[in-house]
């Protein structure tokens, strides 16, 4: 993938624009947030990657001043958010579950709603962040005629208007269309290649991994695991799919050299991934490099390859080795 | 972020462009000219009945008081109220003044007079009770409080603005009388001499300290009378907006306070306690006209006192609730 080897390059050690530590939050009688502890830097993607109800958006609330924690600190370029919110949020924009605008004004009037409430924003920098949403074509409309993805644009625009240093998007692709989305994990991109920190919330593992550096994981209000998101990925078992002619003898091969072959697939991928599967595939866990290794052996035995690849474990399987086998849910 | 300026005219944009003003005016426009029509009538007929002398018109109104004064039927408080009415009109006969000598002045006086306690303060409601909750239930209450401004100044500029906007009901209400009633009874009137100061002592009236008034500045005490009730109803209308997220239930709960308001002053003289509640205390302008209060021991002082307890509550708990409650969803 052509982003990981950017996110490489990329110093990771540059400057810390988010500092949460020991972000805990009890709600009633009860701790909606246990132990939340990260750091996001200049110019990355951080995803922020649970499953829904793990306690994604009562953070980011808490992180844009929506909720007061009960113990721990957030500190945005050094400035507690809870502290010193006029000084805080001045750097940051945010969308926070669905862009909420005003539907009864033009998106220009929205933007010139919030624009007045931010230092130095006139009318050439909205201007600016439109022409960056690709949205002056409708721009003088009532918002109640945009589409989703117009609002989407739309409050990003209006998160973009302050020139934050960070940027923080919950669920960003959600209600997208296929074509959406990938317009806006390049928005993304982009914006983090001129060297704008982003937080980007998901529930889906393969969203984060197409688009994050690093990445936070959390459940039960817990972060489970900090890191580059490919080493996550990797420290963790692969699943290889092949389709191969008489299956029978292949998954005696299989058995032979030791090669776990997962029997009910259904309980471990994702439906997504199990409908492009055939029912005739043997799931297989193996190392990626192990592949090759096969498909020689099978050549040579006769066995007929029909097609081989790799699949990444899903969300909830990574959670499972990461929790040892406790469910998420 | 320093100035509230830029805040108020983002919160007069919202309320110009919701339209809930322009409902108010619309209210009025068609209620006035059928109270004008009601009145015309009421005119006409005494015309035909007693010709061009009004005096013959108010003799018959004392006559017909005075004779339901000796019924059984009537309750002790309503008699109270004929007695007052009638040596009020008795003192006009002997001054040699119409009481109802015809004129938009006048008309709006008795408009005023009468919509002081429940049709202004819905017309109020209607602007007040959504002022915070429309931004709960649309979400937009995010985008405003993910800005660098302080809570407090965004609550502030929605304070301000509704307080701009009461007093625009109230002159806009005084406009529209004037302005309609005047097509059909001529613009005359301001100079027209109104008693005032008429005192209830047990079942007589003391009319030591009645003093006669122009009418214009009878009625700009009446405005500033029926500006305060209109700033009190906002005010609780606000807290009420705080505290409850949705904006039918706001409107309910302010109506329902304000109709049962309306009942109270009919039936609560033996219950004297309900005189510290703001709904028996809003018919501040039937002080200046000597109408007896509903319940015994009410003053002008007090029930300004009451109102002005109630408001500073409401402002009280409003902005402690707004800057510290977590906004949850």
């Amino acid at each position: 993938m052509q982003h990981t080897s950017i996110s490489e390059q990329r110093d990771s050690s540059g400057k810390t624009v988010l500092q949460v530590k020991h972000l805990k939050k009890k709600i009633g009688k009860k701790w909606i947030i246990h132990d939340v502890t990260f750091d996001v830097r200049e110019g990355e993607i951080f995803g922020f990657l649970g499953p829904n109800g793990a306690g994604k958006t009562t953070t980011i609330r808490m992180l844009v001043d929506l909720i007061k924690p009960t113990e721990g600190t957030i500190e945005i370029c050094g400035f507690n958010v809870h502290k010193d919110p006029e000084r805080a949020m001045g750097y940051i924009g945010s969308i926070v579950e669905n862009p909420e605008v005003y539907s009864y004004l033009t998106g220009w009037e929205n933007l010139e709603q919030f624009a007045r409430m931010l230092q130095g924003v006139d009318d050439e920098r909205i201007m600016e962040v439109v022409e960056m949403v690709r949205l002056e074509q409708r721009i003088h409309d009532k918002v109640r005629t945009y589409s989703l993805g117009m609002r989407q644009r739309l409050g990003i625009a209006q998160a973009l208007l302050g020139r934050p240093k960070l940027l923080i998007l919950d669920e960003p692709t959600n209600g997208l269309d296929p074509k959406g989305i990938k317009e806006m994990r390049d928005f993304i991109r982009r914006l983090a290649a001129d060297g704008m920190a982003l937080f980007v919330s998901s529930h889906l593992l393969s969203e984060i991994q197409l688009l994050c550096d690093r990445v936070a994981i959390i459940s039960h209000g817990q972060v489970l695991a900090v890191g580059k998101v490919d080493e996550l990925i990797q420290n963790n078992s692969n699943y290889v799919v092949w389709e191969a002619h008489p299956r029978e003898s292949a998954v005696d091969f299989f058995a032979n050299k030791r090669i776990k072959v997962i029997d009910d697939p259904e309980q471990i991928l994702d439906d997504s991934v199990m409908a492009g599967i055939s029912p005739e595939a043997i799931v297989t866990q193996m190392e990626g490099g192990q592949m090759a290794e096969f498909v020689a052996l099978f050549t040579e035995q006769g066995v007929q390859v029909q097609s081989v690849y790799k699949i990444n474990p899903t969300l909830e399987q990574l959670f499972l080795e990461l929790t040892e086998g406790e469910s998420i849910e | 972020m320093n100035s509230i300026i830029p805040l108020i005219k983002n919160e007069t944009v919202k309320m110009v462009r919701k339209k809930r003003f322009y409902v108010i005016l619309l209210v009025l426009l068609v209620l006035v000219p059928m109270f004008t029509y009601a009145q015309m009538k009421i005119s006409q007929r005494n015309q035909e009945k007693f010709g061009s002398d009004w005096r013959r018109s108010v003799q018959q109104a004392i006559t017909d008081n005075q004779n339901s004064l000796g019924s059984a039927r009537i309750p002790e408080e309503w008699k109270k109220f004929r007695q007052v009415y009638i040596q009020q009109m008795k003192y006009y006969l002997d001054h040699d003044v119409n009481p109802q000598q015809p004129g938009a002045v006048t008309f709006t006086r008795e408009f005023m007079d009468n919509a002081s306690s429940l049709f202004i303060p819905l017309l109020i409601m209607g602007i007040g009770s959504d002022i915070v909750s429309s931004e709960r239930t649309a979400g937009t209450v995010k985008m405003l409080l993910t800005k660098p401004v302080r809570r407090w100044k965004v609550l502030l500029s929605k304070l301000i603005t509704l307080i701009m906007f009461v007093s625009l009901t109230v002159v806009s209400t005084f406009v529209i009388c004037y302005g309609i009633s005047g097509l059909v009874f001529g613009y005359q009137g301001f100079d027209m001499p109104v008693f005032a100061g008429f005192q209830l002592q047990g079942s007589n009236v003391d009319l030591s300290a009645v003093h006669a008034l122009p009418q214009w500045l009878y009625l700009f005490m009446q405005m500033g009378l029926i500006w305060f009730v209109g700033v009190v109803v906002a005010l609780l209308a606000f807290m009420i907006s705080v505290l409850v997220r949705s904006t039918a239930a706001s409107i309910v709960i302010m109506m329902a306070a304000l109709i049962a308001g309306s009942i109270l002053t009919n039936m609560a003289s033996a219950w004297t306690s309900a005189k510290y509640l703001f709904m028996v205390n809003l018919e501040l302008t039937h002080y200046l006209s000597g109408t007896p209060a509903p319940i015994e021991g009410m003053t002008l002082g007090f029930s300004l006192a009451v109102l002005a307890i109630w408001g500073i509550a409401s402002l009280v708990v409003s902005f402690t609730v707004f800057t510290k409650q977590d906004i949850l969803n």
